[in-house]
């Protein structure tokens, strides 16, 4: 499965934000998106992940091989690691979480509640969160947030992982993840212009 | 959807998740009646099924904003809008969760508090049977509710504003099943009224939520 993105706009609270973002992925490739704070890459990864309508242009791949990552990990505090874990794996109809435990070093965390967990412990329960989905197309917001050298490292070989059985990632980020391979998107010079005309007054009454 | 459930039932159960207090509030509730209008049986029973109606319905809202708000605030919305679940069976599925951990209870309690407001004889059944049948709807159309006001800070005023009107037609029939029970009457036509009420609830919000919902996560 290719993912072919063509003129996409989106759009956050109103505002226009991007405008012709145009990219196509390919089976065991990753993109990384950059960009500055307030750019848009929260938003058109919302747009890809099907959370929000885009204003214009076409998504063509399945909506059912998604999974989304963004800022929060949903994770609840009063269930253990591996209760998280087994929950969203039996979302996902898939029940094996052994691999993902491994692969971000959550191991000897097992019995831990989430909630006691630090803030890079967290986050990367919610990346093994991940693998635990069994879709091919990541979609990862910000990732590396919280996370010391090591488990970015963790996460890097997670990915490359991932791309080797096929899958695909679409992730914003600021940092050096350590994946030279990944294609760039700077989605800094596709801004929207603003165009206040558009807005007609039966929008205006709610905005 | 059985892991949403179950997932659902084990946070309600567990530290801060709100499991007994619509229990609690109502067994207090009724207990404030009984002490505000004193010791005349007679009074009491008359007024026992409605003051139990209402009482069940206000300890339902208690725990209504926590439905979706939770899982909003942890991100677990946005992540189950993208899971393979569709959004009608997660909302039903958090609506059957609400109803097994508030609203079974108040009914498997309201007929040992009819007992201390003295309750007709023969109205127990009818307010268990009510009950049964009506609290269902009140779980589903606090779902709509909550899944019109997730997005919201302090949303939970507005919530119970949105939601007690449309609890009307169920506390209406449904007081009015267990009251006839209780003197003695013909409850067959606001039985019928309250199950009626009660499938289509069941049958339409469901739709309604979901569609909400999708509109509040963007």
């Amino acid at each position: 499965m290719e993912m072919k993105v063509t003129d996409l706009a989106v759009a956050r609270g109103g505002v226009p934000l991007l405008a012709g973002v145009s990219f196509t992925l390919a089976p065991g490739r990753a993109l990384i998106l950059r960009g500055p704070n307030g750019s848009g890459k929260t938003t058109l990864l919302r747009a890809l992940a099907g959370l929000q309508p885009p204003l214009a242009g076409e998504m063509s791949f399945d909506r059912e091989a998604v999974a989304y990552g963004g800022h929060a990990d949903g994770l609840k505090a009063q269930m253990t690691v591996t209760e998280n874990l087994a929950f969203w794996a039996a979302v996902h109809g898939l029940r094996e979480i052994g691999p993902a435990l491994a692969a971000f070093d959550l191991e000897g965390l097992r019995d831990r509640l989430a909630g006691t967990l630090s803030a890079g412990q967290k986050r990367r329960l919610g990346l093994a969160r991940l693998m635990v989905t069994g879709r091919p197309l990541w979609l990862l917001d910000e990732p590396t947030v919280s996370l010391d050298t090591a488990s970015v490292a963790l996460f890097a070989e997670a990915v490359r992982g991932h791309l080797a059985r096929g899958g695909m990632a679409v992730i914003a980020t600021h940092i050096e993840l350590g994946l030279p391979e990944a294609e760039v998107l700077d989605v800094g010079p596709l801004k929207a212009a603003l165009p206040a005309a558009q807005l007609d007054d039966f929008d205006e009454a709610f905005l | 959807m059985i892991a949403l459930l179950t997932r659902d039932l084990k946070l309600a159960v567990r530290a801060g998740g709100g499991f007994g207090l619509g229990l609690a509030f109502f067994l207090i509730l009724v207990a404030l009646v009984a002490f505000g209008v004193g010791p005349e049986s007679a009074l009491l029973a008359r007024i026992a099924p409605g003051i139990l109606w209402v009482g069940a319905l206000l300890a339902c809202l208690l725990s209504l904003d926590r439905i979706f708000a939770l899982d909003r605030e942890d991100g677990s919305l946005d992540l189950l809008a993208t899971a393979p679940l569709p959004m009608e069976g997660i909302v039903t599925v958090k609506a059957l969760a609400h109803w097994i951990t508030t609203g079974l209870p108040l009914v498997v309690a309201a007929p040992l508090l009819g007992l201390m407001l003295s309750l007709p004889g023969p109205g127990y059944l009818w307010l268990f049977l009510s009950l049964l049948l009506g609290t269902p709807a009140l779980s589903v159309l606090g779902t709509f509710g909550a899944a019109l006001t997730v997005g919201l800070k302090r949303g939970g005023l507005l919530m119970s504003l949105i939601v007690l009107p449309l609890y009307v037609p169920t506390l209406i029939f449904g007081a009015e099943v267990a009251r006839r029970g209780a003197g003695g009457l013909s409850v067959e036509v606001p039985l019928l009224l309250l199950a009626g009420i009660t499938c289509a609830t069941l049958a339409l919000l469901p739709f309604a939520s979901a569609a909400v919902l999708r509109v509040n996560l963007r």
